[in-house]
């Protein structure tokens, strides 16, 4: 049975509890809504939910296990047979490393093979006994799944195969399994809440506490993949040093990395960062004057239709993704740029892209971020401080110099720290207007290159995950990720230490 | 000015520091003030009571024009301070503020040290040449705010982490170092303690022998404590203005009499 209708059943035996839940708790009461401790709706709500929330989270916990036995069942079928004989130490680990690595892609190849089938026999161009008892030596299956407008991408051998059509029938029963015992459940829970259902039962406080219940569940997946996600950044960079050099990654001042030069081609970071860097100080440059100004004019000065108009323009602009930017940079101010200081003007700009290329165009991004967030924190200053101010007989620019910018400067600093964190990550913009070359330089019209962008080049691609120049990506992304963890941390102190000011 | 001797406070004759007349004030459609008629003497402490929402904030508000900074507030009729019209063109009101100074409802001291609070007027208005100059306006500010004695040594703290009496007296410093002519104070005791409430009101007499002080309460008996001349306001008209002493005694008007028995407010 397709998990659509498993889901369409249990819904309907939710919304069938819903009203039978209902009218058995009015019925107990003798048709009177007073007689009951809740109020009706949570008496339906109660059976409703109670069908719902444990049929669903045993879905997902089956759905989960089966995937895991299965998986570990079949990938038996696929042979390791890599000869690893006469090899020791580093070459052994190298040579077992590659064999997990072919084997992997294999069970990847295993499972669109099976989804392939899978949607032969949907489509009934295959019967299921057919689809068990292909082999090789009779059919291409290759063809025939491609014909069908299936991904094929690696070569499908007779293991291969065969793993896959066991699959298939493994999950095929389980399938059955898991529909009977979900429906199952939320009978169980369907016929015990509606027994449930009398005048006295308190229904409102169990419906409260299911909800708080399924909140704290909703919170407990938001943290845990946050932890996810971490641990699999921390695990790869702590892979990754186990097989290159921290010294020679932390100091090093040269990047460029070679597919397949093993452990000692040159991945130093600091070429990197300082890209990083010498962009964002640029984009800084631009966008917090400009924001800092108009933040100030919209507070201060603008009238209420102004105001009005040019907040919801600045918060759009804002809005615009920063790969419309990058083409920005790339075709308007990348050229623009070349023809004043490129080898037709000054002749200090070997390309169009370069750091102030891309500095330029983040600052723009960064303006309305900038404005948006300052001019929060300008209104934030008290009316009585001005008045104050204004009473002492100080003019209006006097005020905004002497109070207001001085109440918001912590407030502003936050924001620029944002700013900045916005600026360090930011990665498509980078790849547009900035270049591909990491370079330790001071030119600001040399291309240079970014963390971000290059995670972005070690991971397209063929991407073999036992070499360092794909793993050091993941030691890019922590670098990273401590890099605006820290200026988060600080803008958040600051701003903390702003909201005491007053 | 010469000295005329004469023993009784309250019937002392001054010269005429603020006259209004025929003020209207509108926020947008809303009248606030209709036709008031008012002349505020120099070195006296004159008190504006009346219902909340009666308009005194309002009108206090219009005698050094804050109520320029609200867009939607419009005034009417003339207010001559020395005889010159406040609201003539060209008159500068950043001019005028300097010399009418304010003290707010809610002490606002600036979120700087007490020191650079006080010291704000007289450096926008340069009122001073050298450091040494600043100080001793800062110190005889103080003292006038009868705060010196409390915060001579740490004139370098923050501002905010003194108390509320000590930040309203520090705000009526920091209006006082601008050597205004007039001081308008709005419920300047409406957050204080007692004690507090005590002090500010022994300063605001002293403040009587070089200012003209126009203050506005709620407390019936602060007004009598500390005012020579009392304005009664009622749904934004003036209803009575005289003596202290006759408006707690003998009012004219029904109206003021309600009030001040307890009847309307
Ligand atoms: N900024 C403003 N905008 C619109 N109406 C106002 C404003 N300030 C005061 N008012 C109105 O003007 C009237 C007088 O207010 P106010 O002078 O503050 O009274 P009081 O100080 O005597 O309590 C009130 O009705 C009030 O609602
Ligand atoms: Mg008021």
């Amino acid at each position: 049975m397709p998990g659509l209708w498993l889901v369409l059943i249990v819904l309907a035996l939710a919304i069938a509890g819903y009203v039978i839940g209902r009218q058995r708790a009015l019925q107990s009461g003798g048709g009177n809504s007073r007689a009951l401790h809740s109020l009706p709706r949570f008496y339906g709500w109660n059976v409703a939910i109670k069908v719902l929330l444990p049929a669903f989270i045993w879905l997902a916990v089956w759905s989960l296990v089966q995937t895991i036995i299965v998986e570990k069942t079949v990938s038996g079928i696929i042979p390791k047979e890599e000869i690893t004989i006469g090899l020791e130490g580093e070459d052994l680990d190298l040579a077992l490393k590659v064999i997990d690595a072919n084997h992997s892609l294999r069970m990847a190849e295993m499972r669109r093979t099976a989804e392939g089938l899978n949607y032969l026999i949907a489509a009934d161009l295959l019967t299921e006994d057919e689809a068990q008892n292909l082999t090789l030596d009779k059919v291409d299956v290759e063809k025939l799944l491609k014909d069908a407008g299936q991904v094929v991408t690696g070569e499908i051998i007779a293991p291969v195969l065969k793993a896959s059509q066991r699959k298939l029938a493994l999950d095929k029963r389980a399938d059955i399994m898991k529909s009977i015992f979900i429906i199952g459940v939320a009978l169980a829970f369907f016929i015990y809440s509606v027994l449930q259902s009398h005048k006295d039962y308190r229904a409102r406080n169990s419906v409260e506490f299911m909800i708080l219940g399924l909140l704290v569940l909703m919170a407990c997946i938001a943290i845990l993949t946050t932890v996810g996600i971490v641990l699999s950044l921390a695990f790869n960079t702590v892979e990754f040093f186990s097989i290159y050099n921290w010294t020679d990654y932390l100091f090093g001042t040269t990047w460029s990395p070679r597919s397949g030069a093993g452990t000692h081609q040159p991945l130093g970071l600091l070429p990197l960062l300082w890209g990083t860097l010498y962009i964002s100080i640029i984009a800084l440059v631009v966008a917090v004057p400009i924001g800092l100004f108009a933040a100030i004019y919209l507070a201060e000065y603008a009238s209420p239709r102004v105001r009005g108009f040019v907040k919801p323009a600045l918060e759009v602009l804002a809005g615009i993704p920063s790969i419309v930017y990058g083409l920005f940079a790339l075709i308007t101010v990348g050229p623009m740029l070349l023809d004043i200081f490129g080898n037709s003007g000054i002749g200090i700009m070997p390309g169009a892209r370069s750091v102030m290329t891309a500095g330029l165009v983040m600052g723009i991004m960064l303006i309305p971020f900038v404005s948006s967030l300052s001019d929060d924190i300008i209104n934030a200053v008290p009316q009585y401080l001005r008045d104050g101010s204004y009473g002492l007989g100080a003019t209006h620019s006097e005020t905004i110099k002497q109070v207001i910018l001085p109440a918001a400067l912590p407030g502003i600093v936050g924001a620029i720290i944002l700013a900045a964190s916005r600026a360090i990550g930011e990665t498509m913009l980078v790849v547009f207007g900035a270049g591909a070359a990491g370079k330790l330089s001071g030119n600001p019209f040399e291309a240079m290159t970014t963390v971000t962008a290059k995670i972005v080049s070690q991971l397209t691609g063929d991407a073999d995950f036992t070499q360092p120049e794909v793993l050091v990506a993941y030691a890019l992304g922590t670098t990273l990720f401590i890099l605006t963890l820290a200026l988060n941390f600080i803008a958040q102190r600051i701003v903390n230490k702003y909201r005491e000011q007053y | 000015m010469y000295d005329v001797p004469n023993t009784e406070r309250d019937t002392t004759v001054n010269d005429i520091k603020i006259s209004a007349n025929k003020v209207q004030v509108y926020y947008g459609e809303k009248q606030a003030i209709k036709d008031v008629d008012c002349e505020i003497q120099d070195k006296t402490v004159t008190a504006f009571i009346g219902p909340s929402g009666c308009g005194k904030s309002t009108f206090l508000r219009c005698l050094n024009r804050m109520n320029d900074t609200i867009s939607v507030c419009r005034v009417e009729g003339s207010i001559n301070l020395d005889g010159e019209d406040i609201y003539d063109k060209r008159v500068d009101p950043v001019q005028l503020r300097a010399k009418v100074g304010m003290v707010f409802q809610k002490p606002n001291p600036f979120p700087k040290s007490i020191y650079d609070n006080v010291a704000y007027g007289p450096r926008i208005h340069g009122l001073f040449k050298t450091k040494a100059e600043l100080d001793d306006i800062v110190e005889k500010a103080l003292r006038r705010g009868a705060l010196w004695e409390e915060v001579k040594d740490r004139l370098g703290d923050p501002a905010t982490g003194m108390s509320g009496g000590q930040q309203q007296r520090l705000c009526i410093a920091r209006a006082v170092a601008t050597e205004p002519e007039v001081l308008l104070m709005d419920e300047p005791c409406s957050a204080l303690d007692p004690i507090a409430t005590a002090q500010v009101e022994e300063l605001i007499d002293e403040l009587r022998s070089n200012y003209s002080v126009v203050i506005v309460t709620h407390s019936m008996q602060q007004a009598a404590r500390v005012s020579q001349k009392t304005a009664f306001f009622h749904l934004g008209n003036l209803v009575e203005f005289d003596d202290t002493s006759k408006i707690f005694t003998n009012p004219e008007d029904p109206r003021t009499e309600s009030y001040i028995t307890g009847r309307i407010g």
